[in-house]
């Protein structure tokens, strides 16, 4: 029996090693790194490799990392806005939105923003504590990539991608509302 | 109203899906309860002191007599043989089983019913006047705008997690039936110079433990834009809103705190970003809309003979003729009128009603109105559409499936929350303290005499009964362990909303009937001729009344 996802461990979100990404199980290929490490992190000594910096890191060193642009994604935590990274999303490879806790939504307006305000086409990446049954709406937000915690078997979450098959609002998978398709017919 | 087409349907089929997933996976330990709290909620069910509770939408109070007939039929069948019409417009279930709630809302979904986002921290069913459509004083038809609220917040993905719960109202007459001004957003309908449509949008309306009368942050939005603004209203509020303090989560309190000026603003620079998408009401979308609520085939009358047929009735009848007076409304088609079914006679829990008479309510409404029902705020049914020679019949039958209590808008037709017989966070009880003022004041002559009477009871200060805005609040209290009532007079539910004053010290469960009557002495007393009692109360303050509720006895 699949155990159920852990509790909030605290406010910082886990780097699994394997995620969903469009439909599919992968590998893990990136790096999140937390807030609040021992040491000040530089663009000196960030390990190489992709890495998915905290917001304010990225903010401080965006303009240092210039060259490594392809592996440097950013991770918002959840009383962090959209705008704060604004248009330089259409830059980026990798936004990751944090869940400190399931019931927290403001990850999904960030998402919205991301993608139909700021043009972001990179993958946009839910990480924390969201379940399962709030994969449809993450997918209606913008995100095509699921950082799940603990040990859940992603197989079997995948299906949840599917419990609804139209939707009465535009958002970032859709672009004319219920209303306005009917009214056309 | 309304109709289901094949997308509704499959989207309704697949949530009920869905939740029949979740339910067995959380019986099957799959989900914690922390887990599956939310998502039982968003499904209208929530566990209650005795039992599990199912909250069934009816979407701004509209049901068509089939669907009536369908919650008799689940009543008995999944529960014990009654319902409870709530202050949301919706309907209440208090005994079902939790095992059953899939299976109840696959039969809710046959049909096109549900129990989406009846609960939980989303945006809730759309409330609105009872007597849309057919009011004199309407501007324009509130049910088309609340069909289109209704499906842009129906499974909207962003704002599924709000801080807290959302709830809107509107309101298309200069009346307000709606108490728009006690909602999250009340939206008021409106006609500018040129006579285009267009809303006065109030946000930050709230009762619970810290009530507020919203504030209207634009007088004038135009038609179109009606959803983007709300959704830039919303935006604002799941980004911003508190979500450390449960009690201060509401988006009254955002409002508070920033203040409205610059909530408004934050609102209006949001909404310059997408009014133009794709949520505009086009002209096609609003036509598309308002097919759904067609004028019914009205016949014409003779003025005059229908006159003379109800004159001669009341003249026969007394009681016909006081039902007259207080349980119908003036309807804007000559020939009509609105009828209120009763749910409130004495000792009967305010709401409820049994499997038969929700049968009964059906077949009236199959009789005499176009086959449809619309539960009100005040926790009645309506039936809107009565033509008036046929009055006489329908009361006759109200009466004996017990409807037809003629006490509409007096001070024994009140709202009353569950209270302790129901609900774990009740300080007190509240269903007996609404019996025993019913049995005090049950001369009918003196009831008319005082003239419409707002009394609400809630059984603590989360205030489902609307205690604040009732012109006599009461509110349950706990004082050392033992079952107390505070009253507050002078609260309003209308376009001059406002919240009631408390009187003084609390009094207890017997106490509280006599006191009433004190209060109800000092405003008969006081009273012009056919002054009602909240402008009475306007007039002379609350000084009069607390001097004669606490005189020492001489
Ligand atoms: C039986 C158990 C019930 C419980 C435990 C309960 C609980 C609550 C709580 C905690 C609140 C305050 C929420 C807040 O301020 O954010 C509230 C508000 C409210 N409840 Fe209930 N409720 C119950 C039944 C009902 C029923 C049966 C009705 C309808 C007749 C109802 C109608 C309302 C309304 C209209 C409000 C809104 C007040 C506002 O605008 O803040 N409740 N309820
Ligand atoms: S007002 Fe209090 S006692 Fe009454 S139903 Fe609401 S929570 Fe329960």
């Amino acid at each position: 029996m699949p155990k159920p996802a852990k509790k909030p461990v605290g406010a910082l979100p886990e780097n699994p090693e394997r995620v969903i990404i469009d439909r599919a199980i992968a590998d893990n290929t990136w790096n999140l790194l937390p807030l609040g490490g021992e040491e000040e992190i530089t663009a000196e000594t960030l390990a190489p490799g992709k890495v998915i910096l905290p917001l304010s890191v990225w903010l401080e060193l965006r303009d240092q990392l210039q060259s490594r642009k392809e592996e440097i994604g950013v991770w918002l935590d959840s009383d962090e806005t959209a705008d704060l990274i604004g248009d330089a999303a259409e830059e980026l490879p990798l936004i990751a939105a944090h869940f400190p806790a399931f019931t927290d939504g403001r990850a999904f307006t960030a998402g919205r923003l991301l993608r139909q305000r700021y043009g972001f086409t990179g993958e946009l990446r839910a990480v924390g504590n969201f379940m399962r049954d709030q994969l449809t709406y993450l997918n209606r937000c913008g995100f095509n990539a699921f950082a799940f915690q603990g040990d859940q078997p992603l197989e079997g979450l995948l299906e949840s991608l599917q419990d609804f098959s139209d939707s009465y609002q535009a958002a970032a998978d859709q672009p004319l509302p219920i209303f306005r398709r009917r009214a056309l017919l | 109203m309304y109709r289901y087409d094949e997308q509704d349907h499959k989207l309704i089929r697949e949530r009920v899906a869905q939740f029949r997933g979740q339910t067995e996976r959380y019986l099957a330990g799959e989900l914690s309860e922390e887990e599956f709290l939310p998502l039982r909620l968003q499904n209208g069910l929530y566990v209650q002191r005795l039992a599990p509770m199912l909250r069934i939408a009816v979407p701004y109070g509209l049901m068509n007599s089939t669907q009536v007939r369908r919650l008799a039929e689940i009543t008995r069948k999944y529960d014990k043989g009654y319902a409870h019409f709530t202050t949301r417009q919706n309907v209440q279930l208090n005994w079902p089983n939790l095992e059953d709630v899939p299976d109840i809302l696959a039969e809710l979904a046959e049909v096109e019913m549900h129990a989406v986002q009846t609960s939980g921290n989303c945006i809730r069913n759309t409330t609105t006047d009872q007597f849309a459509g057919v009011a004199g004083d309407e501007l324009v038809d509130p049910r088309p705008y609340c069909e289109l609220i209704r499906q842009w917040s129906t499974f909207h993905p962003e704002f599924a997690f709000l801080p807290r719960k959302f709830k809107i109202a509107v309101c298309g007459t200069e009346t307000d039936r709606a108490a728009i001004r006690a909602h999250d957003i009340g939206v008021q309908i409106v006609k500018n110079d040129q006579g285009e449509v267009g809303f006065q949008i109030f946000v930050g309306g709230g009762l619970g433990r810290t009530p507020i009368i919203g504030v209207a942050i634009r007088d004038f939005l135009p038609e179109t834009h009606l959803l983007s603004y709300l959704e830039a209203i919303v935006r604002v509020y799941n980004q911003l809103g508190r979500r450390d303090n449960k009690f201060k989560a509401r988006i009254k309190i955002l409002v508070k705190a920033l203040g409205a000026e610059e909530f408004a603003r934050r609102v209006e620079a949001e909404w310059e970003q997408i009014k133009d998408g794709a949520d505009q009401l086009t002209s096609e979308a609003i036509t598309w809309a308002k097919r759904f609520f067609p004028e019914p085939e009205y016949k014409t009358f003779n003025a005059s003979h229908t006159e003379a047929v109800l004159r001669d009735h009341a003249g026969a009848e007394k009681a016909f003729a006081r039902w007259l007076e207080r349980n119908t409304f003036p309807h804007r088609v000559a020939g009509y009128q609105a009828v209120t079914l009763s749910t409130k006679p004495t000792g009967i829990p305010p709401g409820d009603v049994t499997d038969r008479q929700l049968e009964a309510i059906a077949d009236l409404a199959d009789k005499y109105s176009f086959g449809e029902v619309r539960v009100t705020h005040e926790q009645n049914v309506v039936l809107a559409d009565v033509e008036q020679e046929k009055l006489f019949d329908l009361w006759q039958e109200a009466r004996k499936s017990g409807f037809a209590t003629p006490n509409i808008g007096t001070l024994t037709d009140m709202i009353c929350c569950p209270g302790g017989d129901y609900c774990s966070l009740a300080n007190a009880k509240s269903i007996p303290v609404a019996e025993a003022i019913q049995r005090k004041f049950d001369d009918l002559d003196y009831l008319y005499d005082l003239g419409d009477l707002d009394l609400n009871i809630s059984g603590c200060m989360n205030a489902c009964g609307h205690h604040h805005i009732g012109h006599i609040g009461i509110l349950g209290v706990d004082k050392k362990g033992e079952e107390f009532y505070q009253v507050q007079l002078g609260g309003s539910s209308n376009q001059n909303a406002s919240l009631g004053k408390v009187l003084g010290p609390s009094f207890s469960r017997e106490e509280m009937p006599a006191t009433i009557g004190k209060i109800l002495d000092v405003f008969v007393e006081n009273r012009q001729p056919d002054e009602l009692f909240i402008d009475t109360y306007n007039r002379i303050g609350l000084v009069p009344f607390k001097e004669r509720v606490y005189a020492k006895a001489s």
